[in-house]
């Protein structure tokens, strides 16, 4: 379709009902100065997701380069998943974690997207479509892998394919590895091995997450790192390995190794910045967010690797037509390399390396993606100093850090026995 | 009393028509909803119409076999009415005597809605806030621990001050000491001040004036009182979460919990329970003072 049809198609529309007129006339109001061939029509994008991709200037930037209007509604990644299976016509973008897909996909309440469609799709890392480095190096994938989710049988299936399709469930945008957060300063050692998590030295002043999927997994890293057990696969394990794994924890919490869970990620900041706890669960950017309240704080790189999290763009079953379209825009203006920058300069990684490289100045590259000291300061988006120059970024390089991954956040089989044992472990 | 006013026929039953519909509308048939959902089966993203007892079985699975130790659900009921009656007297002897405070000792009526008003300060903020004030307060680095060890009164932090019950307790009765002046404050208010001079006459003391004259003719601000505190008390799992360090069970956390995994039915069948359990607390409160005959 060339752009002189969708004008007149707008235009059809727009002598056709009034609402039309006064969307169009926002949506031209807003973006005055801009090409008139789509200044016609007002392209808005209900965008639902984890507050993780969501940020204003990534909604100024795409509608600057593409006219797309972002709306989001950012919700936690439970409420996410609630929101799209019972209203699925609440949103039209859906931005979310793989391992969500167990829940999602068989509610056929999402649509898989077009790899024809997607520009880059070839680009993308192979973390994503084989499971290995850009390099080669294979990498872990116990739990809900991506590459496991990764391909429908078609536009509407309900089942994963088990091969490379045309049908992708989620086309990816970003994914970390991550580990425990550490206070250098008050534990005055190295720590090398998830087992210090329960480690009696730090009695009353260890965290771990209260989100029962994640919670146990890091509890399984810690069990498999303690030689306890050695799981066939930590993220879908039997009932008789949740016993074993809670037992232990259980266990701990008993004897008073936990001073708390932490549920949101401000939480786990205050935690560790008050020095209420000295090793925790945490994300990577919170172990940023104490670091710039100027409290030391590491992202410490353990011997058994990485748990890892990876999330991705579908849309929702009711979008068609135009839609369709500026959703398949999205995700192509999403990947084209600026969004990828932006996202690599917060820590996280993006899904198409090149695009990012392109749009990221070699030092900031090299500090990020390289594990190179950095040869200037580092700053995060929002212009605020994250490191001094000469710092080096925890955990190395990307080969480094995505090659220790072990396991991939996932959904179990037996999740809803593990919901119980895990309420069960609350209340001892 | 209320006998001469009651009319009958159509006008009146006109007149309860709308509240009856908004009774009907947003309380009963959400409630039947809760109840039928509850009996449902469900797997990892769906609710499947079949009765069910599933998720009560699953809910109570163990409590026999494990006896004496408590399963989770026991377990964590025990816990939440502990809190409960705890909180419960702490508010209700701190709240009634604020209340009788004001009520008795300050003359003034603009003085009594002054300090009335003074009491309403806290709520100018948000629950959430006024709960995470106490955190840098009560913290192993905190105010109240850095005080007590530079005074030498401890010579390492005391932990049991935050992530404990004692820290829910603390907070559960800053929040909601204030739901029992009110309706204890306007009990208070209605008493005739004779009959307080007639026990002074009478020879009675401060003591038995309070016991015998005061009390009893505040029980339905105490019950009104006792009623707010408990049925928070019995749901939150907010106040548990945050000022407890997400470690202490509450029965609103499991429900939470199973939301959160999208196990709709048995949130539900908790949801009943923790609905009965209040149910139970608050009949047995209500058998102790026969509200309609007290207002």
């Amino acid at each position: 379709m060339t752009k002189n049809e969708k004008r007149g198609i707008s235009r059809r529309k727009l002598l056709k009902s009034a609402t039309a007129l006064a969307g169009v006339a926002a949506g031209s109001g807003a973006i005055t100065g801009f090409p008139a061939v789509w200044s016609q029509e007002p392209k808005v994008l209900r965008y639902l997701g984890t507050a993780v991709n969501q940020s204003d200037d990534i909604t100024k930037k795409v509608k600057e380069d593409t006219g797309i209007t972002i709306e989001y509604i950012s919700a936690t990644t439970d409420d996410v998943t609630k929101r799209v299976i019972t209203q699925p016509n609440s949103f039209d973008v859906l931005d979310t974690e793989y391992f969500s897909l167990k829940k999602l996909v068989p509610s056929g309440n999402i649509l898989g997207l077009d790899a024809k469609k997607i520009k880059e799709f070839d680009n993308i890392t192979p973390v994503f479509t084989k499971g290995e480095l850009p390099n080669g190096k294979k990498i872990g994938d116990q739990g809900t892998a991506p590459k496991k989710v990764m391909f429908l049988e078609g536009a509407n299936s309900t089942t994963f394919a088990k091969e490379v399709t045309e049908w992708v469930t989620l086309i990816p945008t970003v994914y970390n590895a991550d580990t425990l957060g550490i206070r250098p300063d008050l534990i005055k050692r190295p720590i090398d091995s998830w087992a210090e998590l329960l480690n009696p030295e730090f009695k009353g002043k260890a965290a771990i997450l209260n989100i029962p999927s994640i919670g146990i997994m890091d509890a399984a890293m810690v069990i498999e790192a303690m030689g306890k057990y050695k799981y066939p696969d930590k993220g879908n394990m039997t009932r008789q390995e949740i016993d074993l794994t809670m037992g232990v924890m259980t266990e701990a919490k008993k004897s008073g190794q936990f001073r708390a869970f932490w549920k949101d990620f401000n939480e786990s900041v205050n935690l560790m910045a008050s020095g209420e706890t000295v090793i925790q669960s945490m994300w990577s950017p919170a172990v940023t967010a104490v670091r710039t309240k100027g409290i030391p704080c590491v992202f410490q790189p353990l011997k058994e690797g990485y748990r890892s999290w990876a999330s991705g763009f579908c849309m929702s079953k009711g979008v068609t037509g135009k839609k369709q379209e500026w959703a398949y825009e999205f995700v192509n203006w999403f990947l084209s390399g600026w969004a990828g920058a932006y996202l690599n300069r917060q820590g996280y990684y993006s899904a198409v390396l090149s695009t990012a490289k392109a749009n990221m100045e070699p030092y900031e590259w090299a500090y990020w993606m390289e594990g190179k000291p950095a040869e200037k300061d580092i700053h995060a988006p929002d212009g605020s100093l994250l490191e001094k120059a000469g710092a080096v970024r925890d955990g190395g390089s990307y080969d480094d850090r995505m090659g220790s991954v072990a396991c991939w956040n996932s959904i179990m089989d037996e999740n809803d026995y593990m919901v119980r044992k895990w309420n069960e472990f609350i209340a001892a | 009393m209320f006998s001469t006013f009651r009319t009958s026929g159509v006008p009146a039953r006109l007149q309860a028509l709308p509240f009856a519909l908004v009774f009907l509308l947003f309380f009963i048939v959400p409630l039947a909803l809760v109840v039928l959902v509850s009996f449902w089966d469900y797997n990892d993203y769906a609710i499947l119409p079949h009765f069910t007892f599933r998720s009560y079985t699953e809910t109570f699975e163990g409590c026999y076999d494990q006896l004496p130790n408590l399963c989770t659900i026991l377990k964590t009921y025990v816990s939440t009415v502990k809190f409960c009656f705890i909180v419960w007297l702490l508010t209700l002897v701190i709240g009634f005597t604020v209340a009788y405070f004001v009520a008795f000792h300050i003359r003034s009526t603009t003085m009594q809605m002054t300090l009335f008003l003074i009491c309403t300060i806290p709520f100018w903020t948000s629950n959430v806030i006024r709960m995470i004030s106490w955190i840098p307060l009560l913290g192993r680095n905190g105010l109240l621990n850095t005080t007590l060890q530079s005074m030498g009164i401890t010579h390492a932090p005391v932990e049991w001050f935050l992530y404990s019950e004692f820290s829910v307790i603390l907070a559960f009765v800053h929040l909601f000491t204030f739901f029992m002046v009110v309706p204890i404050f306007n009990s208070m208010m209605r008493i005739d001040r004779n009959l307080l001079e007639a026990a002074y006459d009478a020879g009675a003391t401060g003591w038995q004036t309070l016991w015998n004259v005061v009390v009893p003719l505040a029980k339905p601000g105490i019950v009104i009182g006792s009623i707010f505190v408990i049925t928070i008390v019995m749901g939150d799992f907010i106040t548990v979460g945050v000022m407890g360090g997400e470690q202490i069970a509450s029965a609103g956390k499991i429900i939470e919990t199973r939301l959160n995994a999208l196990q709709f039915p048995p949130a539900a069948a908790n949801a009943v329970i923790l609905l009965g359990c209040t149910l139970l607390i608050i009949a047995a409160l209500t058998r102790i003072v026969d509200m309609r005959k007290e207002l």
